[in-house]
């Protein structure tokens, strides 16, 4: 049933309400079950239809789905308002799509499928060895964020609008494709400062990518499963991260550190400006996660900075 | 029971603390009239450059040399309006003309693409500032930029006639589509000169792993017309029948 983009409805709380009617009549004193079981609050479960969430109390703060009708700060009626997100899709379905794109297009521009490059080029492999390194490392990192997707991360909400997939896919696909198409190139040129500059890169680029899954898992388990509770980070014996010394969102840190260090190693100009676009982005999230903090806990530690230590 | 009626009259409050809204401080005014009256005379000085220079020569081809810097020096001079003053795209002060926020992103945009056009490829590529392409979209910039910029002056003083209202959101039926007109042939003049020559355009095999081909680009920028400029001619023709069409039924009860 469609309910239009905001309702005003009168409730009173019952002992049981049946998920497939609302229940309008007024006086009685009993209380509801789970906020979940309320009848237009469903989720539906699957992805892409509409969802109306969020009931709010007041127009402005809206609750969340573990609210329990009974402990709301309200009497035996309430106002509730309801507000339509729009088309919906799981976090999960997304992060999986718009990973995936990216292992399997770079694997295409390095395996040098017809039509890309010239006909002459065809199925045939780079003689750098910088560019097999790059591909795995590319790939590697690609998996291990899926793989992530799958069995680390737990999400505070489960869906986002419908049509973040496209400008996402688009976002990942398009820089995959556009720096892939530059390191896999026939007329590639390796870095300038050779196998010093590949190690380096490298090195860089490993340490990144352990100190990012260390952060995952730390963040994992400030959370029991099924739950959605937020919780100070901090460091713990695994050393990579002790960074939360410093640091509310070391994740991201990680993540900047890891594209260097590819930047660094094919010393190509297009993964510089993916670099550069991915840290605007990440720096804007940072800075968001940073002053929620401050705002959630009154005893979060001072000396943390968003993204970069002691600069941003 | 208490408390429900708490949280109605806070929404009620919310609602008129919603409505009230936020204009610029009388210092900003200031400086924004000030940019706003400088802009329509240098677009008034651009119109009367090329009537005399058409005077002069007897002949409408050339006559861009006789406005070419007045127009870069002005037209660059709108980057203000993305970066330095969103309030005059934002609309704040158009209280007096009603509801109509025009947007950030659509101004942007317009003022860059223009710019683009001034310094990428006419001042560029120098074979195509003959052409009649080219007064083609700067007399129709600056017919409606004069009357985009009185526009802003009159709302900014209070005090906007009916006319320069009318005017802004009539005359681009017109002048939007001679623009464009303009803007593409010019382009498309452009083409061959860049292929040739390989301007701004770099190849591989180069240290950084980089190429860029200005040819391509020029084509993609010519292809992107067609989604935008209908967008923003449909845009400007809703804003149209919001402005004047509250007006024209002001008029009916009369």
């Amino acid at each position: 049933m469609s309910l239009g983009t905001s309702l005003i409805v009168w409730v009173c709380f019952l002992p049981e309400v049946n998920a497939d009617w609302l229940v309008q009549a007024r006086g009685h004193s009993h209380y509801c079950s789970l906020i979940g079981g309320f009848p237009v609050s469903h989720r539906g479960g699957s992805e892409g239809f509409a969802n109306y969430q969020d009931e709010a109390l007041r127009e402005g703060k809206s609750l969340k789905d573990e609210d329990v009708l009974q402990h709301l700060p309200v009497g035996t009626t309430a106002t509730f308002y309801f507000r339509d997100l729009g088309a919906q899709i799981s976090w999960v379905t997304v992060f999986l799509t718009e990973y995936t794109g990216p292992l399997v297009i770079y694997l295409l521009f390095y395996f040098r499928v017809p039509f890309i490059y010239a006909p002459k080029y065809d199925f045939t492999t780079s003689k750098h060895w910088v560019v097999h390194l790059a591909c795995m490392c590319h790939s590697f990192h690609y998996v291990k964020r899926l793989l992530e997707t799958l069995f680390v991360h737990r999400f505070s909400h489960g869906t986002m609008p419908l049509r973040n997939i496209f400008k996402n896919c688009t976002y990942y696909w398009g820089f995959a494709a556009w720096m892939a198409y530059y390191i896999n190139h026939p007329l590639y040129t390796p870095p300038i400062y050779g196998e010093q500059q590949i190690r380096l890169a490298l090195i860089l680029f490993l340490f990144c990518q352990i100190g990012n899954f260390s952060i995952h898992i730390a963040l994992r388990n400030l959370r029991p499963p099924g739950s959605k509770t937020r919780k100070i980070p901090y460091p713990t014996k695994n050393p990579f991260t002790w960074i939360f010394l410093l640091v509310s969102c070391p994740n991201y840190t990680y993540e900047l550190g890891s594209w260097l260090g590819f930047t660094l190693m094919t010393q190509c100009l297009p993964v510089a400006f993916f670099t550069l676009v991915g840290f605007i982005q990440m720096t804007v999230w940072a800075k968001g996660k940073h002053r929620s903090y401050l705002k959630e806990f009154r005893d979060y530690p001072p000396l943390r900075s968003p993204i970069l230590p002691f600069v941003l | 029971m208490s408390a429900a009626a708490q949280g109605t009259s806070k929404a009620a409050h919310g609602d008129v603390a919603s409505k009230k809204k936020k204009g610029p401080g009388a210092l900003a005014t200031a400086y924004l009239v000030i940019y706003n009256v400088v802009m329509t005379a240098g677009w008034l000085v651009i119109a009367v450059g090329l009537v005399r220079a058409y005077l002069a020569r007897g002949s409408y081809h050339g006559l861009y040399y006789s406005i070419e810097k007045p127009l870069k020096f002005f037209q660059t001079g709108a980057l203000l309006e993305i970066f330095v003053f969103p309030c005059n795209a934002f609309g704040f002060y158009l209280s007096c003309s009603g509801i109509v926020p025009s947007s950030v992103v659509l101004t942007g945009f317009q003022v860059l693409s223009r710019v683009f056009l001034t310094w990428a490829v006419t001042h560029s590529v120098r074979e195509v500032q003959s052409e009649d392409s080219v007064l083609l979209f700067v007399t129709a910039w600056t017919v409606t930029e004069i009357i985009r910029y009185s526009f802003y002056t009159f709302s900014l003083l209070n005090h906007l006639p009916y006319l320069i209202k009318w005017a802004r959101y009539t005359f681009f039926i017109l002048l939007y589509p001679m623009g464009v007109t303009g803007e593409l042939l010019t382009i498309y003049a452009a083409l061959p000169y860049v292929q040739k020559t390989g301007l701004y355009s770099v190849t591989l095999p180069n240290k950084y792993n980089f190429s860029f081909d200005y040819y391509s680009f020029l084509i993609l920028i010519m292809i992107s017309y067609i989604p935008l400029f209908p967008q923003l001619y449909f845009h400007m023709l809703r804003q149209r029948k919001k402005v004047l069409g509250r007006t024209e039924d002001y008029s009916k009860v009369e």
